[in-house]
């Protein structure tokens, strides 16, 4: 096997990889941070039902936190197989915050292994808050410095480099690149509006099929209010992270509006085809595109024509920009309608095809997450380090990646099926009604 | 004192972290299928799903650690050994993947079936095995640089006596390594039929496990005469070992003091691991890779270090509570306590 055959098959692997591990990174950031408000809010209102929501999510938290871990475990050791040459470059400058996203993590595995096997056992519901605090930080910062290494990807800082030698090194300075702070708020950001929708969706699937329990429909109403605020974050963020493609990355914010002259008040162009270089069909807002770079409508902004043809991205990174955008408005929209209509006492947003709507709004969600990633890494093709180290040049010399891939390929479908098949029966087995009286049975001294 | 130093140390102790918690873990595994085999389960199973369900987590992140902080400190290593490490890793991690994943899905989720015991036991020991394929390619001799890169000579390392050694006393130790902890741990947990199945184990495993490692000292000694001077140097530290692995046997076969013996085990190998690792300066990969020409720049070094420092203060004391709430939580070891979520 030629060299390039490994760095296609490379590629492939890591992005199939990713794309796995994603699924259940975004679930592993943001569910601890719901069951930490609800057990929050069981608390504060004195209610039964959120304690036992928190109990419940953190049950079916735990087999995702399996996967996640090991698809984890993967493409960490991945990078160094994977990609030596880059790891041998990059891990000069980036490997603190690679190094600390290990604490994180370990951090959040003592702690939830502690949250888990210590229900019931403190008379004080205060403690198990006290436990979980830990669970939602370490999530939540293991995102923030991993994200950061991908950030550095992206504007690698924090040294000089001196006839192909890294001198000056700077990790602090490297952590904290101008691509860090929008990177990192909308990966959490998303992670927890994900998060709040995939809960959201499991509430109105259980309302639709007929169990009609008030305890659903306070899951779903605190969903919904989480999810909307933090869709609403996401989009401002998004419009900052605009902001930042415009003066840092320009060529992937061009690619992604196939903006290819260099003009004054550019539109912004919604969907479409490209054809020969034309682009058809599309919907074109004038003077959005210089608003979302510049914020001033007659700001300049630079086209794809600019840049070296061998330095730009592919162009269908148009089609992953509208797809998460899009899913983002739409469920910025949808449950916004739904937590006005709950205040306002609307009917429809009872009605069976608004909860269809709710029940898809979740894996929408997540397929947005990966329509946002791959729009993040192939607009910086073809740099692996932009600017400083082409994607060709790192990949392993290794002649076996294809095996490997089919080998890692077979892993991921048996996990996606195990998963799956071991999360629908934990809950259809024990549905709430059935638990909530068991609880109660346990509360008057039965026998259960 | 050199930062090198400091480096490799803190390394080669996680390491030595991952190798005692991943033993009991992986030994734990396969007692629980061997028993189950021979219908025996009902002794085992409660133990050892009680001492590993809050812990199985933690274990990975040694391992994940100890990775990322080698690649952290000796970034050099990622090119080398992530060239060649390309098929034996990526085999570990699947293997590793999908016992931790059905670890989860049995325990959690409820999936019983006699043949995920089964599956679980048997990668318990094929995770060493492939895992300890990286020893055995330290000591050089497997690797070959072409002007296209490196490549790993499969064919030299398969038919080499060394590394059947080195995988050979993995599997010894893992299950020695287990039985005597879990040995203890059935013990504290009043548990007699556990204890004495377990304490018998122990003593099996012991002696293959002292002989193949006594076994790798003389292979060495025609495989890297360099390496082999060296160990003979410090005799004395595996005069030691062998001391304190003569008292673990001693007690655990006079029914005496489970703890102390487990505490005499981890010294043993303590000591072991660490002279192996003296022994190998200032090789990570003889004759390529030193410990001085792989590191890390200064900045960076410092920085991993601070990190590491602040992050022992976190993880030392998040630990212990760990442990004081399982481990010595004499309700929760007897199984009178289900507060599982």
């Amino acid at each position: 096997m030629g060299n390039e055959e490994s760095v296609f098959f490379s590629r492939v692997l890591t992005e199939l990889t990713l794309s796995f591990h994603i699924i259940y990174a975004t679930i592993g950031v943001g569910i601890p941070l719901m069951i930490m408000i609800a057990q929050w809010l069981g608390i504060k209102k004195q209610d039964e039902h959120y304690i036992l929501l928190a109990r419940r999510w953190t049950r079916g938290f735990v087999i995702t936190v399996a996967v996640g871990v090991v698809t984890g475990t993967a493409i960490g050791l991945q990078l160094s197989l994977l990609w030596p040459n880059f790891m041998e470059l990059a891990g000069n400058v980036i490997a603190l915050p690679l190094f600390m996203e290990t604490f994180a993590f370990f951090f959040e595995a003592i702690f939830l292994g502690i949250y888990l096997y210590t229900w019931d056992r403190f008379e004080n519901q205060k403690k198990h808050l006290l436990l979980l605090i830990p669970v939602a930080v370490g999530a939540s910062f293991s995102a923030v410095f991993i994200t950061m290494v991908n950030a550095f990807m992206n504007a690698p800082q924090g040294f000089d480099l001196v006839n192909g030698q890294l001198v000056n090194i700077n990790p602090v300075l490297a952590m904290f690149n101008p691509a860090m702070p929008t990177k990192v708020a909308h990966v959490l950001a998303t992670a927890y509006m994900t998060s709040a929708f995939l809960l959201a969706s499991i509430g109105a699937f259980r309302l639709l099929k007929g169990s009609n329990h008030i305890y659903h429909k306070k899951a779903l109403f605190l969903t919904m209010k989480i999810g909307l605020i933090f869709s609403i974050a996401a989009a401002v963020i998004g419009d900052f992270s605009g902001k930042y493609l415009a003066e840092y990355q320009p060529e992937k914010l061009a690619a992604a509006e196939w903006h290819f002259e260099t003009h004054e008040g550019a539109p912004l162009m919604l969907y479409g085809v490209l054809d020969d270089g034309e682009v058809k069909y599309a919907l074109e807002i004038p003077y959005a595109l210089s608003i979302l770079a510049h914020s001033d409508p007659n700001a300049e902004v630079i086209g794809l024509n600019e840049f070296p043809e061998d330095e730009i991205p592919p162009l269908y990174i148009h089609y992953l920009f509208d797809g998460m955008v899009t899913i983002g408005m739409w469920m910025m929209a949808l449950s916004l309608v739904y937590v006005v209509g709950v205040w306002m006492k609307w009917g429809f947003i009872r009605a069976r095809w608004y909860r269809w709507l709710i029940v898809f709004g979740g894996p929408l969600s997540m397929l947005a997450i990966e329509l946002g990633w791959w729009f993040a890494e192939v607009g910086r093709q073809p740099w692996i380090l932009r600017g400083i180290m082409k994607v060709e040049d790192a990949a392993t010399t290794s002649g076996q990646v294809d095996l490997m891939l089919l080998l890692f390929a077979g892993l991921y479908l048996i996990l996606a099926i195990g998963s799956t098949v071991v999360l629908t029966r934990m809950f259809r087995k024990n549905p709430v009604e059935q638990e909530l009286e068991d609880r109660e049975l346990e509360k008057e001294g039965g026998f259960r | 004192m050199t930062l090198e130093i400091i480096g490799i140390s803190v390394l080669w102790l996680f390491l030595f972290g991952y190798v005692i918690v991943a033993s009991i873990d992986f030994g734990a595994g396969f007692f629980n299928a061997y028993s189950l085999f021979r219908g025996k389960q009902h002794i085992l199973t409660g133990i050892i799903q009680r001492y590993l369900s809050p812990v199985w987590e933690v274990t990975n992140v040694f391992l994940v650690f100890f990775f990322v902080g080698i690649v952290g400190f000796f970034p050099k290593t990622a090119y080398y050994y992530g060239t060649i490490l390309l098929v034996p890793a990526s085999i570990g991690v699947v293997l590793l993947a999908i016992r931790g994943a059905y670890y989860a899905f049995t325990n959690y989720g409820g999936l019983k079936h006699k043949r995920y015991t089964y599956l679980y036991g048997l990668t318990g020991l094929f995770i060493p095995a492939s895992l300890s394929i990286v020893l055995t390619i330290s000591e050089g001799g497997f690797v070959e640089e072409t002007a296209s890169g490196i490549e790993l000579d499969y064919w030299a390392l398969f038919t080499s006596p060394l590394t059947w050694s080195i995988v050979i006393l993995s599997l010894t130790a893992v299950l020695y390594i287990s039985a005597v902890f879990l040995t203890w741990y059935a013990n504290k947990a009043q548990d007699e039929p556990a204890t004495e199945l377990l304490r018998k184990y122990a003593l099996i495993w012991s002696v293959p496990a002292i002989v193949t490692a006594t076994g790798i000292i003389v292979e060495l000694r025609g495989h890297n005469p360099e390496h082999y001077s060296r160990l003979v140097d410090l005799w004395w530290l595996f005069a030691i070992s062998f001391i304190l692995f003569v008292g673990t046997v001693y007690l655990i076969g006079k029914r005496k003091a489970y703890g102390v013996a487990f505490g005499l085990l981890t010294g043993q190998f303590f000591i072991a691991f660490f002279a192996y690792g003296i022994s190998h300066y200032p090789y990570l990969l003889y004759p390529f890779l030193s410990i001085y020409d792989s590191f890390t720049n200064e900045a960076m070094a410092i920085a991993l270090i601070i990190a590491f420092i602040a992050g022992l203060g976190l993880l030392l004391p998040s630990l212990y509570l760990l442990l004081r709430l399982f481990l010595f939580n004499k309700d929760y070891v007897q199984g009178k306590r289900n507060d599982h979520a």
